[in-house]
């Protein structure tokens, strides 16, 4: 491959929810006072606004709430992997997370569809949380 | 109540393009400098006389565009005390207008000039390799997002989903917005289209089609305002700003609290024509956003055109096309005229235009009232500009 795909830049937030992609888990971050989950990862919750946050490990079950087929890739760094699905995943904890869905054939992708999460090393460091239908 | 500082345009003026490309030889600050100037003096002022500068780009970021006003004052050579840089995507020109109306009411400012310029076309600059993989786009470009079509294609796709809306609703969009074009010399794509020319072009983020994307070209555009009792001297015939909104709700795609549902629009129309005290029946003449076919829909349905869901049903059988009972995008639009990236300034242009009766055949009989639109980001920012003939 010519170009290297992007890798996330951790940050302080982001850093838990990365490691533990890397350590086979879904972990994002629940409000200690609202209850609800949010992801991206944040230092206040974007509902209730409270700092009282952890990392809370979840289902990794969702489903698809809406996809694209890229046929175009998104950079050279992507040329090799068109056909390719990105979806929006809605976990059964509330949240939506941006993915990709693994599969042979998108076509078969629709909206509704029940989707889990598979984790996919790409460096030694980087493992992505990517989803497949079920 | 009219008020001796109620802010009205008074001048614009736009770069001429050929083949999506600057005709004349200056650098992007160049073209800026050159159709502000340019419009200025079509109201009879001078760089001189502006004190209000209100800009948004891009240009050589990291670098002189981070400090957009700072860099076009110097170019320009002129001290403004009244300065709005706020960038929050094609959309941003719209809310310069209503910055500049707040400005000029409060006498903070007598002339604001307002001025984009992009020459992305000429560059080969559009970055469609993915967005950097920092804060929250660690999240998003990993993944292979296709930018800015692939969030465009989840909404789409969403819509699709809830109400039934289909491509060939989209198409119709697309198609309308050509017939436009073909009215207008400048626009950049004139040649015929239909349906299924749309529906049979290239797939590029499903369920969108190359010609549900607008273009990719140069351009660069600037709009003078003042107030109505300074206007009284000038060379031009003002035309009215009577209402302004403008919200946001995201940045990354997922994160759009409602992917079917255009909230920023339906907030920044709402106030827009509360304070201007007009209704859907007063627009004569509509200038919307379309970046891709599924905005403009978006849009429509958001600013209350129509219900919610009901947007393909309402641009079917060629409505918004000349002649139709909905003139839209009467230029051609970012679909067929010119997008030079953040398109929202050449919305006001057209609006502008069509309020003085200087169209041609493209002119809408007795436009008297305009309501432009402008969307930002990915479906992220929207502003409402409500232009009247005085
Ligand atoms: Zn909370």
């Amino acid at each position: 491959m010519s170009t290297e795909k992007p890798l996330p830049v951790i940050d302080h937030d982001s850093a838990p929810y990365w490691q533990a992609a890397h350590e086979g888990r879904l972990d994002i971050p629940l409000c200690g006072d609202c209850g609800k989950h949010h992801f991206y990862p944040r230092a206040i919750c974007p509902h209730c606004h409270s700092d009282n946050l952890k990392f809370d490990t979840v289902s990794g079950r969702g489903e698809v709430h809406t996809f694209t087929i890229a046929r175009r890739p998104a950079g050279p760094a992507f040329a090799d992997d068109v056909p390719y699905v990105v979806a929006l995943i809605e976990l059964e904890e509330g949240p939506r997370m941006m993915s990709r869905i693994q599969t042979d054939d998108p076509e078969k992708v629709h909206i509704g569809a029940k989707v889990e999460v598979t984790f996919v090393k790409a460096t030694d460091e980087i493992t992505f949380p990517y989803f497949r239908m079920t | 109540m009219k008020n001796g500082r109620d802010p009205v345009i008074v001048g614009l003026a736009d770069a001429p393009i050929e083949d999506g490309k600057f005709v004349t030889k200056a650098s992007v600050l160049g073209h800026a400098a050159l159709v502000a100037k340019a419009a200025v003096e079509e109201a009879g002022l001078t760089l001189d006389d502006v004190d209000g500068l209100l800009t948004a780009g891009m240009w050589g970021v990291p670098g002189p565009g981070q400090l957009a006003t700072v860099t076009l004052g110097e170019y320009l050579g002129i001290m403004p005390t009244y300065v709005d840089g706020t960038n929050i995507g094609g959309s941003a020109f719209e809310a310069h207008v209503a910055h500049a109306a707040m400005a000029l009411r409060e006498g903070y400012c007598e002339v604001a000039l307002i001025v984009y310029s992009s020459d992305q076309k000429s560059l080969r600059s559009r970055n469609l390799g993915g967005r950097p993989s920092v804060l929250s786009m660690q999240h998003e470009t990993p993944y292979g997002m296709p930018t800015p079509v692939g969030g465009y294609a989840m909404a789409a796709q969403r819509h699709m989903h809830e109400y039934g809306t289909t491509s060939e609703n989209l198409a119709e969009i697309a198609v309308a917005t050509r017939k436009w074009a073909q009215l207008n010399p400048a626009a950049t794509r004139r040649d015929p289209l239909s349906v299924d020319d749309v529906l049979s072009s290239t797939m590029i983020s499903e369920p969108l089609h190359l010609l549900d994307c607008c273009l990719v070209t140069d351009g660069a555009g600037a709009i003078v305002m003042t107030t109505a009792e300074r206007a009284k001297d000038l060379k031009t015939k003002p035309v009215g700003v009577k209402g302004y909104g403008e919200a946001h709700t995201h940045w990354a795609i997922g994160e759009m609290p409602d992917l079917a549902r255009l909230l920023p629009a339906q907030k920044a129309g709402e106030t827009a024509m509360k304070m201007a005290g007009v209704s859907h029946s007063d627009i004569d003449v509509v200038e919307v956003y379309d970046s891709f076919t599924i905005t403009v829909l978006l849009t429509l349905e958001a600013l209350g055109f129509c219900k919610i869901g009901e947007g393909g049903d309402f641009v079917s059988g060629q409505r918004t096309a000349p002649g139709g009972a909905f003139p839209m995008n009467t230029n051609g639009g970012g679909l067929s005229a010119l997008h030079p990236g953040m398109y929202g300034m050449f919305l006001l242009i057209e609006a502008t235009r069509q309020l003085r009766g200087v169209c041609g055949d493209r002119q809408v009989a007795g436009a008297e009232t305009a309501l432009v639109h402008g969307t930002g980001g990915t479906l992220s920012s929207g502003a409402t500009v409500i232009l009247q003939k005085d």
